[in-house]
C-alpha cells in the first residue's frame, strides 16, 4: 500500500481534465466533476501538480511547527536541492546555520549520505562485484515505483541501496542519540525534500521494512521560513561536511559523476525515463554500466516542491561547488554495519496494469476492450473522465465506468430515444457531467 | 478462447520512431499478465522486425496474434524482397545503406536475432514483391 502525498483541493478542482492526460501511468479519472486518483497506479511523479491550471492538485509535506513540537530534539536532513534555491548564496553553511535558527537542534546533510552511498558503490565496483547491467539508480522513489509497476523484468538491475535521505536518517539518529543520551525514538528526524515522491517515501519506504524518518518537509515551506533568519545570522557555523559529489546528486548527472569511471547514462523527465526503460528492457543499450533516472526535469532541482526554476537552480548548484573538495566522506563501516546502505526489503512487482490475475480472464477482457474501442470516437477528448478512448474502454470492461459516460455514445442513444424522452433531463448527460453533492468530510 | 489480434502500421524511413510498435505491443502483453521473459522475447523480435521494415522495405505492417499458448508475430511488407534468405540469416550479413549504418543499424543481426529469440520462424519472400516474416513464441503453461 502506498500513502500518497498528492491531494486534491476539492473547491478548486473544476474537473477540467488537464491532469488526466499528463499522468504517465493513467492514474487519474474525472468523476462527478472532480479529479480522482487511482491510488494503486499513482507513482507520485508530480506531473498533475505541475499542469493543473487551477492549482487544485497539491502535495503537502508535513507541517513544520506541528512536527517539531512533537520532539525535544530535532534533526534536519536537507537535500542538496535546497541549497540551490537561494539568490547570491556562496556558502552552504549559511543555509545550515539558518536551519539551526528555525527549530532544529542538529543538521545532517543528505549530501553527506549521498557521498557515503557513492563511496560504498565505488568500493563494490572496484571489487568487481557482479550485477545485472546496466545497473539502475535507486535514488528516485518515483522511478522505483514505475519499475515495480511496469518494468518488473528490470527489478534485478536496480542498485541495492536505500535513498540518501534514508541513510542520513539512520546515521543522524545514531549520532544524535550518542550526542544527547536521549533514546533514539525521542529524537525527531526530518528530511527537507524537493518532491511529493519523497514525502510518500518517508512514510512508506520502498526498500525498508519500516520508516526511518519521522517526517518530510517541502523545500518550498522551509525556504520561506529560512529567508529572514539566513539574513540575520550572528555567525555562520562550519556545519557542512559534504563535497562536490554529494551536492551534485541534486541535479541529474550528479549521481553518475560520483561513480567516477563508469559508462553512465543520465536521463531526466518521466517520459524520457519510460522511453529509456523500454529500451533497456529489450537489451538495446548493452554498453552502458549505469543508468541514472530522475522523474523530474534536471533531476531533484526540478522537483515540484522547489521554488527556483530547475535550470537556474542547476547553475547555482555549480556555483556552490566552487572551492569544495571533491568528496569529504568515505564509507568505512565494516561487517554487518555495511548493510545499512542496502535495502532490507525486496522491491516487488506491483501488477497495477494487469487486467486480471487469471490470464484467460485477462485475455477475455482484452478482447472486450478492443471491441468496445472500435466503436469509440478515438478523439481522446477526456469528457468521459479517462485520458484516452483506450483507457475508457479499459475502465468500462473493468467496471470503473459505464459505456454511457462517453458523450458520443450518449448522443447516439439520445438520437435513438429522443422521440419519447424529455431532452432536458440531466440523465442525458454522461455521469462525469452530472451534478453531484460534495462529500461530507 | 478467441485470438487477440493487434495490428501496428510501421512507417517507412523513420528510424527514430521505429520501436513504437514494439513498445505498444509490450504494454498490451504486460496487461495480459504474460510471463516477463515471453514479453521480452516478443518485443525484441518485434523491434528487429520493425527496424528491418524501416530500413529495407519503406515500412509495412506488424500483426500480432495472442493465444493462451503462443504469440504469433507476422511482419508484412511490400519491399524489395530477400534474394538469398540463407545469406540474410547469417550473422553480420547486411545490405543496409549508409544512412542506416551511420545511425548504428545494419549490424546484420536483425533476422538472426529474431531466430534466436523465437521458437519458430518462417520467411516468405519474393524479389520485387515483398517479405513476410512470421515468428512464434510459445507461452509456457503455468
Amino acid at each position: 500500500m502506498m500513502r500518497h502525498s498528492v491531494v486534491l483541493d476539492y473547491k478548486r478542482c473544476r474537473g477540467c481534465t488537464s491532469c488526466i492526460k499528463s499522468c504517465p501511468t493513467e492514474a487519474i479519472r474525472v468523476r462527478g466533476r472532480k479529479a480522482t486518483i487511482l491510488p494503486d497506479r499513482c507513482i507520485d511523479c508530480g506531473n498533475c501538480i505541475r499542469v493543473c491550471p487551477h492549482r487544485a492538485i497539491k502535495s503537502v509535506g508535513d507541517k513544520l511547527d506541528e512536527q517539531l513540537s512533537r520532539f525535544s530534539y530535532c534533526v534536519a536532513l536537507p537535500e542538496p536541492a535546497l541549497y540551490a534555491q537561494f539568490h547570491n548564496l556562496d556558502d552552504v553553511n549559511i543555509v545550515l546555520s539558518g536551519l539551526m535558527e528555525i527549530g532544529f537542534q542538529k543538521v545532517y546533510e543528505t549530501a553527506k549520505a549521498a557521498e557515503l552511498i557513492s563511496d560504498f558503490i565505488r568500493q563494490g565496483i572496484t571489487a568487481g562485484q557482479s550485477a545485472d547491467t546496466p545497473q539502475i539508480s535507486s535514488s528516485c522513489p518515483t522511478v522505483l515505483r514505475l519499475i515495480r509497476m511496469r518494468f518488473p523484468k528490470l527489478l534485478p538491475h536496480v542498485e541495492n541501496a536505500i535513498l540518501p535521505m534514508e541513510l542520513a536518517a539512520v546515521l543522524a539518529r545514531r549520532e544524535a542519540a550518542a550526542d544527547t543520551g536521549l533514546p533514539p525514538e525521542e529524537i525527531g528526524v526530518f528530511a527537507i525534500v524537493p518532491c511529493s515522491s519523497k514525502v510518500t517515501a518517508a512514510r512508506v519506504p520502498e526498500g525498508l521494512d519500516r520508516p526511518v524518518l519521522d517526517g518530510a518537509f517541502a523545500i518550498r515551506d522551509v525556504y520561506l521560513r529560512l529567508l529572514s533568519p539566513m539574513k540575520h545570522l550572528e555567525r555562520v557555523e562550519p556545519l557542512s561536511t559534504a563535497g562536490i559529489l554529494g551536492l551534485g546528486w541534486a541535479a541529474c548527472g550528479g549521481e553518475s559523476a560520483a561513480r567516477l569511471s563508469q559508462r553512465c547514462v543520465a536521463v531526466d523527465g518521466i517520459t524520457n525515463v519510460i522511453r529509456m526503460l523500454e529500451e533497456i528492457e529489450d537489451g538495446r543499450l548493452p554498453e552502458a554500466d549505469f543508468l541514472e533516472l530522475s522523474a523530474c526535469t534536471q533531476g531533484c532541482v526540478g522537483g515540484c516542491f522547489t521554488v527556483e526554476n530547475p535550470y537556474a537552480a542547476r547553475m547555482r548548484l555549480k556555483g556552490l561547488m566552487k572551492g569544495l573538495p571533491v568528496s569529504r566522506n568515505r564509507f568505512l563501516l565494516l561487517g554487518e554495519d555495511r548493510d545499512i546502505v542496502k535495502r532490507n526489503k525486496e522491491l516487488q512487482y506491483v501488477p497495477a496494469f494487469v487486467l486480471d490475475h487469471n490470464r484467460e480472464q485477462a485475455m477475455a477482457k482484452q478482447l472486450k476492450i478492443q471491441q468496445l474501442e472500435e466503436h469509440l470516437p478515438g478523439l481522446h477528448c477526456g469528457s468521459c473522465g479517462a485520458p484516452s478512448c483506450h483507457a475508457f474502454a479499459e475502465d468500462v470492461v473493468l467496471g470503473r465506468a459505464s459505456e454511457d459516460d462517453c458523450i458520443f455514445k450518449v448522443r447516439e442513444r439520445m438520437l435513438q430515444e429522443i422521440a419519447g424522452g424529455s431532452a432536458t433531463a440531466d440523465d442525458y448527460l454522461p455521469a462525469p457531467f452530472r451534478r453531484q453533492q460534495p462529500p461530507k468530510a | 478462447m478467441e485470438t487477440i489480434k493487434l495490428v501496428y502500421p510501421v512507417e517507412g524511413g523513420d528510424l527514430i520512431e521505429a520501436g513504437e510498435a514494439s513498445s505498444k505491443m509490450k504494454l498490451t502483453l504486460k496487461k495480459l499478465g504474460l510471463p516477463q521473459e515471453v514479453i521480452r522475447r516478443a518485443s525484441i523480435c518485434m523491434y528487429e522486425g520493425e527496424i528491418n521494415m524501416v530500413i529495407h522495405a519503406d515500412g509495412g505492417q506488424a500483426e500480432v496474434e495472442v493465444d493462451m499458448d503462443h504469440i504469433l508475430i507476422r511482419m508484412r511488407d511490400t519491399g524489395p524482397g530477400i534474394p538469398n534468405v540463407d545469406q540474410a540469416m547469417q550473422e553480420g550479413w547486411s545490405t543496409a545503406g549508409a544512412t542506416a549504418r551511420e545511425l548504428g543499424f545494419g549490424a546484420g543481426m536483425g533476422l538472426p536475432n529474431m531466430k534466436r529469440y523465437s521458437d519458430e520462424m518462417s520467411i516468405d519472400t519474393q524479389v520485387g514483391q515483398g517479405t513476410t516474416v512470421t515468428i512464434i513464441i510459445r507461452v509456457p503453461q503455468a
